[in-house]
C-alpha cells in the first residue's frame, strides 16, 4: 500500500485549513453561494436534493483496515450511520451538515484521505481493476502505475482547468475488470518480449454520448508512460472544445478530429515534451514499486476448506459465486457483496464497514478494496480462511451469493439523492433484485446496470440489460438497452424502443428475461451471449410484445 | 421551460443541512411542505421570492408547482415529491423526521 509522504500530508492538511476558513466565511455572509459553490466542489461537497453530500476519494479503490474504520466513524459521527460505495471506488456520505464537513476532512486527512479532486475539470481518481496484485491473470500489478498517475496529476499546474474532468482507468489482467474502454483514457498493461509495456485507448466515455475508446498506441514502453500521457493531455487541453459543455469530453475531440490525426498531434507532442522527463518519475516508480510489494504469503493447511467445500453448500455456491482465483495456489481474492436483496446497492452501514475490517486484518493481510460494481474486496486470503470469513460474513448481511447474478446490479443515486436526475434507480434495482432472488441462479450471469440521468454514472450503456431513468411528460420513464458490455469485447447497448413506466417495467423484464432462457443453447451460454449470436431482434419483439397484442 | 402551472410555493436548500425547505405561511423556511405560503398569482409568487432569494439561510430559492388536495397540499412533480418526502428507497432523511413529528 502507498503510504503518504510527509509533503503529501503536509498539502492535504493545508487545503483543509483553506477550506475550514472558506466554509467559516460562507457562514458569516462573506462569500455567496456563487462564490463558494467551486470552492466546496474543489474538496468533494456537493449539494444534493435533500442534503450536501461528500465525496471521499479512494485513490485506485485501495483502503486498509484503519481508514475502513475511519469511514465508519464520519458515518456514524456526522452522517446517518452508513456510505455509499460507488462505481468511481470512492465513497460518498449523503448527510453531512456544511458545518461538520472541515471536521470530516480533517478526520480523513487523520488516516491519510482527502476529497481533493473528486469533481472539477481535474483529472479524477484513477480507477483499477479491483483484483491488482493479485489476480492469476495479471500481466504486473496497475496500482503502482494508478499511483504514479495520481502523484503526476494532483495539482499539476496546467491540468487544473481542463476542457472537462478527465477519468483514466488501468487494468493488468488479461480480463479488463476496469472497463478501460469507457474512460477518457485506458491503459492495458501488456508483456512485450519480457517488458512491460501499455496499450493505450483514448477517447471513451459514457453520457449523453457513449463512445468505446479507440486504440491510440499498441506498445508504449513502461518508461514513457507519463511523457505520453502529458502528450495526450496537452493536445487535448489546446484541441477539446471550450465552448460546448458536453462537446468537451476528450472523446468528442478525438471522434472530430479523428484518431489518426490525433496520433500525430500526441506523437509529436511526445517528442517535444519528453526531454523534460529526465528519469526522476522512473526513479519514483521505482520508490512506489516498494509500496506495493505483495504480502508474505502464508502457507496454511488447506483441509478446512477442502470439507467445508464438500459438506456446504450454501458455502459452495458463495464460493463459486464470490471468489476468484489468486496468483497464489493456496490464496484467492473475496468479493464482499453490498447487493444484499432488496437493498441500496453500494450501501454500507458502519458496523457492517468495522465487520470488514476487522476480516481484512485478520484474514486479508490488511487490504480492502472497492469495487466500480460497488462492491468490496479482500484481495489476499488464505483459502483456509474462507469458511471462516463466509461464517462471519453471514452474521452481519454480508454473505450474499451474487455476484455477477442479476442482483448485482450497478445503480447510480438517481431521484432518491441526486440533484441531477430525472429518474429514480436505487428503487428500481431494489425491485429487480427481490423480483428474481428465486431465480437468479437458473439464470446465470446477467449484469444489469441503471442510471437516473443521461449523464450514464450508472454506466448503463454498458449493461447486459441497460435502465435509463427520464422525465417523459412529468412520469418516471425507462428505456431499456440491451447487448452492452464492459469487459475485453466492451460494447455500447442498443436502444429498444420506447421507454416503460415504473409499472410497465417488471413485466418487460421478465418477457426480455423468459425469451433468452427460450432462446439459450443451454444453461452456459450467458445472457449477452445469446444476444450477440441472435441480435437483439427476439429480445425487442418480447419486449414490446404487448403493443403487437394490443 | 415550460410556463409554470399555478399554484406554486417557495422552495430552496438550507445552507447549513442542505435539506429542502419551504418558504411558510408565518415568514419562516420551515423543512415541511406543509403549511409553505400558496401563491396564486405568478407575478405575486416572483415578487416574494425577489424578496427571498438572498436570505442568508437558504440557497438557490425557485417556484414549485403544488396541487391542493383534499388531504393537503402535495407537489405536482414527482422531483418535488422526493424533495418533499425524502429518499424513496428505504425511510430515512426527511420522512423519518415527518414521521416521528406525526407520532408526537
Ligand atoms: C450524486 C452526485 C453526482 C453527480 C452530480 C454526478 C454528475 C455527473 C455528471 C454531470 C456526469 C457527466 C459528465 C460528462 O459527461 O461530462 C457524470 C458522469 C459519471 N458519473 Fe457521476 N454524478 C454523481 C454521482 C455519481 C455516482 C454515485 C457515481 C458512481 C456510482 C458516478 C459515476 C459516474 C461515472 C462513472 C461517470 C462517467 C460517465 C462517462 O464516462 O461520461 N457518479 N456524473
Ligand atoms: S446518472 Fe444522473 S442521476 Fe445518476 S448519479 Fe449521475 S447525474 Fe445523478
Amino acid at each position: 500500500m502507498y503510504a503518504y509522504s510527509e509533503f503529501d500530508r503536509a498539502f492535504v492538511r493545508d487545503r483543509v485549513s483553506q477550506y475550514r476558513d472558506q466554509v467559516k466565511r460562507r457562514l458569516n455572509g462573506s462569500l455567496t453561494e456563487d462564490e463558494f459553490k467551486p470552492l466546496r466542489l474543489m474538496n468533494g461537497v456537493y449539494l444534493q436534493l435533500h442534503a450536501y453530500m461528500l465525496r471521499v476519494a479512494i485513490p485506485y479503490g485501495s483502503l486498509t483496515p484503519m481508514q475502513m474504520r475511519q469511514l465508519a466513524d464520519v458515518a456514524d459521527r456526522w452522517d446517518k450511520g452508513y456510505g455509499h460505495f460507488t462505481t468511481r471506488q470512492n465513497i460518498q456520505f449523503n448527510w453531512p451538515r456544511l458545518i461538520d464537513t472541515p471536521e470530516i476532512l480533517e478526520a480523513l486527512a487523520d488516516v491519510d484521505m482527502h476529497a481533493i479532486q473528486t469533481s472539477g475539470n481535474t483529472i479524477r481518481n484513477v480507477t483499477t481493476d479491483q483484483f491488482a496484485g493479485a489476480a492469476l491473470d495479471e500481466v504486473a500489478d496497475p496500482r503502482p502505475y494508478a499511483e504514479l498517475i495520481r502523484q503526476w496529476s494532483t495539482d499539476h499546474p496546467e491540468f487544473q482547468f481542463l476542457p472537462r474532468k478527465f477519468k483514466i482507468a488501468i487494468t493488468g489482467g488479461s480480463d479488463d475488470r476496469a472497463v478501460i474502454r469507457a474512460h477518457d483514457i485506458g491503459l492495458q498493461l501488456i508483456e512485450v518480449q519480457g517488458r512491460i509495456a501499455f496499450k493505450v485507448f483514448v477517447g471513451g466515455g459514457l453520457g449523453r454520448t457513449p463512445i468505446i475508446g479507440q486504440q491510440l498506441h499498441s506498445e508504449l514502453a513502461a518508461e514513457d508512460l507519463l511523457p505520453y500521457l502529458e502528450a495526450v493531455l496537452s493536445v487535448y487541453n489546446v484541441a477539446g472544445r471550450r465552448d460546448n459543455k458536453y462537446k468537451a469530453r476528450i472523446k468528442i475531440t478525438v471522434s472530430e478530429m479523428g484518431i489518426d490525426v490525433f496520433r500525430e498531434k500526441v506523437e509529436a507532442a511526445f517528442e517535444r515534451l519528453r526531454p523534460a522527463f529526465t528519469g526522476q518519475d522512473l526513479s519514483v516508480l521505482g520508490e512506489i514499486h516498494a509500496d506495493f510489494e505483495s504480502p508474505s504469503f502464508l502457507e496454511k493447511s488447506q483441509d478446512v476448506y477442502f470439507n467445508a467445500l464438500d459438506s456446504d453448500t450454501q458455502f459452495r455456491t458463495w464460493v463459486e459465486r464470490n471468489v476468484n482465483p489468486h496468483k497464489h495456489p493456496s490464496y484467492a481474492s473475496v468479493t464482499i457483496s453490498l447487493k444484499g436483496h432488496g437493498n441500496t446497492p453500494g450501501d454500507a452501514s458502519a458496523s457492517q464497514m468495522r465487520v470488514m475490517a476487522d476480516l481484512a486484518e485478520r484474514f486479508g493481510h490488511e487490504e480492502l478494496r472497492v469495487s466500480h460494481e460497488q462492491n468490496i474486496v479482500v484481495p489476499h486470503v488464505a483459502q483456509a480462511d474462507l469458511p471462516e470469513i463466509y461464517r462471519q460474513l453471514g452474521k452481519h448481511g454480508l454473505a450474499t451469493a451474487n455476484i455477477g447474478l442479476v442482483s448485482d446490479i450497478i445503480a447510480c443515486p438517481g431521484m432518491d439523492y441526486c440533484a441531477l436526475a430525472t429518474a429514480r434507480s436505487i428503487p428500481i434495482a431494489q425491485d429487480i433484485a427481490l423480483r428474481y432472488e428465486r431465480r437468479e441462479s437458473e439464470i446465470g450471469d446477467l449484469k444489469i446496470k441503471i442510471s437516473g440521468c443521461i449523464n450514464a454514472c450508472g454506466h448503463h450503456h454498458v449493461g447486459h440489460i441497460g435502465i435509463l431513468g427520464l422525465d417523459k411528460a412529468g412520469v418516471e420513464n425507462y428505456q431499456i438497452t440491451i447487448g452492452g458490455s464492459a469487459g475485453n469485447d466492451a460494447t455500447i447497448g442498443r436502444k429498444m424502443g420506447r421507454g416503460f413506466s415504473v409499472e410497465e417495467l417488471m413485466p418487460a423484464l421478465d418477457r426480455l428475461i423468459d425469451r433468452y432462457l427460450a432462446l439459450r443453447v443451454d444453461p452456459s451460454e450467458a445472457f449477452v451471449s445469446t444476444v450477440q449470436r441472435l441480435g437483439t431482434t427476439p429480445f425487442q419483439e418480447a419486449l414490446y410484445a404487448i403493443d403487437k397484442a394490443a | 421551460m415550460a410556463a409554470i402551472k399555478l399554484p406554486v410555493v417557495i422552495t430552496a436548500n438550507d445552507l447549513l443541512s442542505g435539506e429542502a425547505v419551504y418558504w411558510h405561511l408565518s415568514g419562516v423556511w420551515s423543512t415541511d411542505l406543509t403549511g409553505s405560503k400558496v401563491f396564486e398569482s405568478l407575478e405575486q409568487a416572483q415578487a416574494s421570492l425577489q424578496r427571498v432569494v438572498s436570505d442568508a439561510e437558504v440557497i438557490g430559492a425557485y417556484l414549485a408547482e403544488v396541487l391542493e388536495e383534499s388531504n393537503g397540499l402535495v407537489s405536482r412533480h414527482y422531483r418535488e415529491g422526493f424533495r418533499a418526502r425524502g429518499p424513496s428507497n428505504y425511510c430515512h432523511g426527511k420522512q423519518e423526521s415527518l414521521r416521528q413529528k406525526v407520532a408526537v
